[in-house]
């Protein structure tokens, strides 16, 4: 008989961060808050000390030897992204601090030009503020409707209401293809089908999806991707807006200034081409790169063993977590169906409580409403905790975190 | 079954809240929040002669937000509206016997700035920076 192995080597995998070498009150560092921003690999920590040490220059115009160097790590990261992501041509990713700004990118150079009073703007009620904000914004300027799409029990998107809402008055959908609170995975395609059906655009929030599974923006034929690169062992600053180029032709620049000009006289500007139409001024080079790098990183693993390793580890704590008196989780049952993302509360324990203890016990979680307020009234919970895994995390951290919230469960009901 | 902050006073005081709940005509009352955590605190206050003669609180929240608030309400009773002004971050710290760290200090002094905000607004006085900065 022939068994399939799994390729994964978490402890070897472990040793690239040098991070989860560090102790936390005493306590081995256990980093269960990948979500809000994942570790570093050595491997990005050195880009970034090498760009700055051996070939720091400004971009593009540079007729010098680190100018030349530089512009072409910049390119070759966009390009790496772009394979990343299956896009169909490298100008299709542009480069911003996060997938907040890449967001507010599409509302107002977009949505400024697109939306008219009376037209509809879907979101869901999963959305997190960064997806919601921008939105109701626009929608408040140019007297256009918001209009959310709820979820079942399970914290599914209810199919009723993903047919019923999206309608002909419907000129842009946007959602995230996984929740940062439910872990719920949207299935995308659906909605662009619903969306394209009626001539809206599709804006994916992939900002937890593309650190941890393989992510087809062809395939999912969305209109705007936005990720940041810090969720996915990329540094801080730099984030990615994929958008298809027919969309990107015609929308007006967003920050304008130095570098995203091909002629500016007293009269007037012309625009360079894509990509770098929006990206003004000097960018986030060495982020960029250090990004670049990180996906070579998540592509040497492959994202579908870091998808595995993540519903596994997932799967564990979801039973492991059932053995908890008064312990409720949040969102999908089934692994298949979510991320590595367990938002749960405890008795009546408040979230920050919890979170306090189990960083007593090294433990790093979140808690709060997770940037999802909307979502926290409509579930009728004022704050949740929060545990989210990223290849780097074992069953056996799940074990010591089972352990802390037993004994906060003990010292709160004695 | 030990913890720092969490010490047994510290989850008595939050269990048995003392000085919880409403008081008949009081003189000032004042709510706050702490958007961080959610955190609710509303000091009800009944003054005398400039001095606090009784108070009662309601909340709810985090365990450090309710208990420190409780035991606030203890040690400001008798207590002149001058010397509560005076109050500050090392008076609710060393009451609570712990230090919450940077992470859950504004939940340590939710009550003391809504004593706060319910004495000046009693006297008819404007909130001062280090009242608006507690929290």
């Amino acid at each position: 008989m022939v068994e399939k192995l799994a390729t994964i080597n978490v402890p070897r995998i472990r040793e690239d961060f040098p991070i989860l070498k560090r102790r936390v009150n005493g306590k081995p560092l256990i980093y269960f808050d990948n979500a809000a921003t994942s570790q570093k690999p050595i491997q990005v920590i050195e880009t970034l000390d090498k760009y700055y040490r051996e070939y720091n220059a400004n971009i593009h115009r540079g007729i010098h030897k680190l100018a030349e160097e530089a512009t072409i790590a910049h390119e070759e990261a966009r390009e790496k992204i772009a394979k990343f992501i299956n896009a169909n041509r490298t100008e299709e990713i542009v480069f911003v601090r996060n997938a907040t700004e890449a967001i507010n990118l599409v509302a107002y150079a977009w949505g400024r030009a697109n939306i008219k009073q009376g037209d509809k703007i879907v979101l869901t009620i999963m959305e997190h503020h960064s997806n919601i904000v921008p939105w109701q914004q626009l929608a408040n300027e140019k007297g256009a409707k918001l209009e959310f799409i709820k979820i079942d029990e399970e914290g599914h998107l209810r199919q009723d209401e993903i047919h019923e809402l999206i309608d002909e008055r419907t000129k842009i959908v946007c959602i995230t293809h996984a929740s940062n609170v439910l872990g719920t995975i949207n299935s995308i395609k659906e909605i662009t089908r619903a969306a394209h059906r009626f001539g809206a655009l599709v804006l994916v929030d992939a900002a937890q999806s593309v650190p941890h599974m393989r992510v087809d923006a062809r395939d999912l034929d969305c209109d705007f991707m936005a990720f940041s690169g810090h969720k996915m062992m990329g540094p801080t600053g730099i984030g990615v807006l994929y958008g298809k180029s027919k969309h990107f032709e015609n929308m007006p620049p967003f920050l304008c200034g130095g570098e995203m000009i091909k002629e500016v006289h007293t009269t007037g500007a012309s625009w360079k081409d894509l990509p770098y139409k929006f990206e003004a001024g000097t960018p986030n080079i060495a982020g960029a790169i250090g990004l670049g790098v990180a996906v070579d990183y998540l592509r040497n693993v492959s994202m579908e063993t870091v998808h595995d390793h993540e519903k596994q580890i997932t799967g564990y704590a979801l039973t492991r977590m059932t053995e908890i008196d008064g312990l409720v989780v949040y969102g999908p049952k089934e692994v298949t169906k979510r991320v590595g993302v367990i938002s749960f509360n405890l008795g009546d324990i408040h979230a920050h409580d919890l979170a306090s203890i189990m960083d007593e016990e090294g433990i790093a979680i979140r808690s709060g409403h997770h940037c999802a307020q909307p979502l926290m009234e409509f579930l009728n919970v004022p704050a949740m905790s929060r545990a989210s895994f990223y290849i780097y995390n074992t069953n056996e951290e799940v074990d010591v975190f089972i352990n802390a919230l037993e004994k906060a469960r003990k010292l709160f009901n004695p | 079954m030990s913890s720092d902050i969490y010490k047994d006073i510290i989850l008595d005081y939050y269990r048995n809240p003392r000085n919880f709940g409403d008081l008949a005509n009081a003189d000032v009352r004042a709510k706050d929040s702490n958007p961080l955590c959610g955190d609710i605190i509303e000091m009800q206050l009944k003054i005398n002669d400039g001095k606090i003669d009784d108070v009662r609180f309601k909340g709810k929240g985090c365990a450090i937000s309710q208990a420190s608030a409780s035991m606030l309400t203890e040690v400001i009773k008798g207590k002149s509206l001058d010397d509560v002004k005076a109050m500050g971050k090392s008076n609710v710290l060393e009451l609570m016997g712990i230090d919450p760290g940077p992470t859950r200090i504004k939940c340590a002094l939710l009550g003391l700035k809504v004593v706060k905000l319910a004495v000046y607004g009693y006297l008819g006085q404007a909130i001062t920076e280090e009242v608006k900065q507690l929290v």
